[in-house]
């Protein structure tokens, strides 16, 4: 009985060993969640409610390129609700350093440049904070592989600067096939969870595995955030130009 | 003015009405009263009903796009007097123009458009643009203080990034003040008010009052650089002609540059424009505003969450201040040859970005007046809006710029439906 206890233990223990390494899960999880493609595209549907249960819409439209080194391009129009309506985001992520932000309001016909700012506040008023929509340096954390089950690994995440951010660590549920995450909760500073990040519904867009409904609760206002994208596409051939002043000033044919 | 292809534009929405496509816009109220006594003015300062409604049509290679305001102020001298160019009267067409592109490589946008340019905030050097102060100090949203210019622009895209030609065929001024709202300094004596506004000789033949502006601009890796020409007219009519006993808009010719651009933690901006005004080359007639240089470097940063801090400083150099000073006749008062200005502005959301509280303040140390813009906004769900707000000025003299609207401080509150 001894023995084959210590023979689960082992093979538990080599299943571990033939696992990725903590470092490669994480950029692999990484690389599925925001960098899948050369580019993408996708229609964004966002529903706000607050505890009251009074609801808040947004609709935009979200174009991505990849860059070198782990930069970014994306382009946001918006679509909902109307006194954000024909606004466009511009963003070039920087991995190293701040990114690069512009909104155009179509009123003044102005390029607004935004000062770096702090990512952990809300996303377009939702739940979803900045950091949700363009992802987390990876070194920014210091990551610990938990437990891994037969589908999932549990991961848990401490940040290197706790001054920086509103949490004090949050555990990662990452999908083994897929590599996405399929849940985040953060804990704040006393250690009490307060926010949780799920992936509700995966499905396959041109053989990627692409989240298509992802929902955010705030755990201590009650209010959520539920996310549904449509009309994903890859692979587009996005011309980089299309991410400048140019194509602020009048929407690509990407979103007419 | 009415023009006729304004009436094109609005004939060219029959198809979009008929195939029933709703509109979008707003109907927006605001009401403003003045804080101070100004005996040659009512006491509210706006009293206003706006209904914006916006066609557009994104068609694959070109867009069409009609913004028109329907609009009631209690203060408009004549209710019914339509007037294009100002905006005031019963109908406000913010805009209205055809977009398209002829090619890979060049944008065409012809038609009432509202145009902007430079890196100012709030303060501008190379955006010869029209302006409506009148909106912006009494407590119109922000967006008027954008006027429309009728104007052709054609932007063109070779591989270091984009030249813009914009032809205005008509010169399109500045909403200025005319003391119809805000009384001015009178250098006769006494303020303009709303009984006696500044008359104005016209400037509007068609092809030859015209104005011609282009940019040259780039971004390298997030930085922004532009260099900027504009041949027209002063946009205020801060000239005199001594014929008519009319104030007029003397020629102009700029050229500029700006960057901007992360800094540290921040965005930096600078600007420059060297100011030419053509009929007053020496700077020795006093009738006409003297040439001038004009400088503006600004910093922007967070300074908490969702709170911002941004700081600008400005000097408009008067380039031949001994000709000026030497043509004035006695007794004038003589400005001095630098007139500086600090901005700072904060601006802290709350509540996930649905409340918005925001100041914004103009001070001049050479002039020793300002003037403050306190602003709270509060998005109660996605189609309802409530502000309030503030146009305080102050200074020592009346006749300095923000000075002389002292008695003109106002505060206002507004109530906005988005549809």
């Amino acid at each position: 009985m001894r023995f084959f206890s210590l023979c689960l233990l082992l093979m538990g223990t080599l299943a571990l060993a033939g696992d990725p390494t903590v470092e490669e899960i994480v950029a692999k999880a990484n690389a599925a969640s925001y960098y899948a493609g050369t580019d993408g595209k996708a229609r964004v549907s966002m529903v706000i409610t607050d505890a009251k249960g009074g609801t808040r819409e947004r609709a935009f439209t979200i174009l991505r390129l990849n860059g070198e080194a782990g930069n970014q391009k994306f382009y946001v129009y918006f679509e909902e609700p109307a006194d954000v309506r024909k606004m466009a985001f511009l963003v070039w992520k920087n991995a190293k350093g701040d990114d690069d932000r512009w909104l155009w309001l179509p009123a003044l016909n102005l390029a607004k440049r935004i000062a770096p700012g702090d990512k952990r506040t809300s996303f377009v008023g939702s739940d979803f904070v900045y950091e949700d929509v363009s992802g987390r340096g990876l070194d920014e954390d210091s990551h610990k592989l938990l437990e891994s089950t037969d589908t999932q690994w549990l991961l848990e995440n401490v940040p290197v600067d706790t001054s920086s951010v509103d949490f004090s660590r949050y555990t990662l549920w990452i999908d083994k096939k897929t590599f996405l995450p399929a849940k985040a909760e953060y804990y704040d500073k006393q250690n009490k969870l307060f926010r949780r990040v799920e992936a509700l519904r995966v499905e396959e867009i041109e053989g990627i595995p692409t989240v298509m409904e992802s929902k955010v609760s705030d755990l201590v206002t009650g209010s959520s955030t539920l996310n549904t994208f449509t009309e994903v596409g890859y692979n587009l051939g996005l011309d980089d130009r299309i991410f400048s002043e140019r194509f602020l000033r009048r929407p690509p044919k990407e979103i007419r | 003015m009415l023009r006729p292809y304004h009436l094109l534009f609005l004939f060219s929405l029959i198809p979009a009405w008929a195939q029933g496509l709703a509109p979008h816009g707003f109907a927006d109220a605001r009401f403003g009263t003045r804080t101070g006594d100004d005996p040659l003015q009512r006491d509210i300062a706006l009293a206003e009903l706006r209904l914006e409604l916006e066609f557009n049509h994104l068609g694959e290679r070109s867009e069409l796009m009609v913004r028109a305001d329907l609009r009631y102020d209690d203060l408009d001298a004549d209710h019914w007097q339509l007037d294009l160019e100002r905006g005031s009267g019963p109908l406000d067409l913010r805009e209205a123009w055809l977009q398209f592109s002829p090619t890979d490589l060049v944008d065409v946008k012809l038609g009432r458009q509202i145009l902007t340019w430079g890196t100012g905030d709030l303060v501008f050097i190379n955006d010869l643009f029209p302006k409506d102060w009148q909106s912006f100090f009494s407590g119109r949203d922000t967006e008027y203080l954008k006027a429309p210019s009728d104007a052709l622009m054609a932007s063109f895209f070779p591989s270091f990034g984009s030249v813009d030609v914009v032809y205005l065929p008509a010169f399109d001024g500045d909403r200025y003040l005319t003391g119809e709202r805000f009384s001015i300094y009178n250098p006769d004596g006494g303020a303009t008010g709303r009984a006696n506004p500044v008359i104005v000789d016209p400037l509007n033949r068609w092809f030859e009052d015209d104005e011609v502006t282009l940019r040259v601009s780039g971004n390298k890796g997030g930085m922004e650089w532009a260099l900027y020409g504009y041949d027209g007219y002063w946009k205020s009519p801060q000239g005199f002609n001594p014929e008519t006993g009319n104030a007029i808009f003397p020629g102009l010719r700029v050229l500029g540059a700006s960057l901007r651009g992360t800094l540290g933690k921040g965005l930096f901006h600078a600007e420059l424009g060297h100011y030419n005004s053509k009929e007053d080359g020496a700077g020795s007639n006093p009738l006409l505003p003297n040439g001038e240089w004009r400088y503006l470097v600004g910093y922007e940063r967070e300074l908490g969450t969702n709170f911002t801090g941004a700081f600008q400083y400005y000097v408009e150099h008067m380039r031949h201040y001994g000709a000026y000073a030497q043509s004035l006749p006695d007794g004038a008062v003589k400005k001095d040859r630098n007139r500086q200005v600090i901005t700072q502005r904060y601006t802290l959301r709350r509540m996930k970005t649905n409340l918005m509280m925001s100041l914004f303040v103009y001070y001049s140390p050479s002039d020793k007046d300002g003037y403050a813009r306190p602003a709270v906004n509060y998005k109660m769900n996605d189609d309802w809006q409530l502000g309030m707000g503030g146009n305080i000025f102050w200074g020592e003299q009346p006749t300095t710029f923000f000075g002389q609207f002292e008695d003109g401080s106002n505060l206002y509150t507004s109530l906005r439906y988005s549809f």
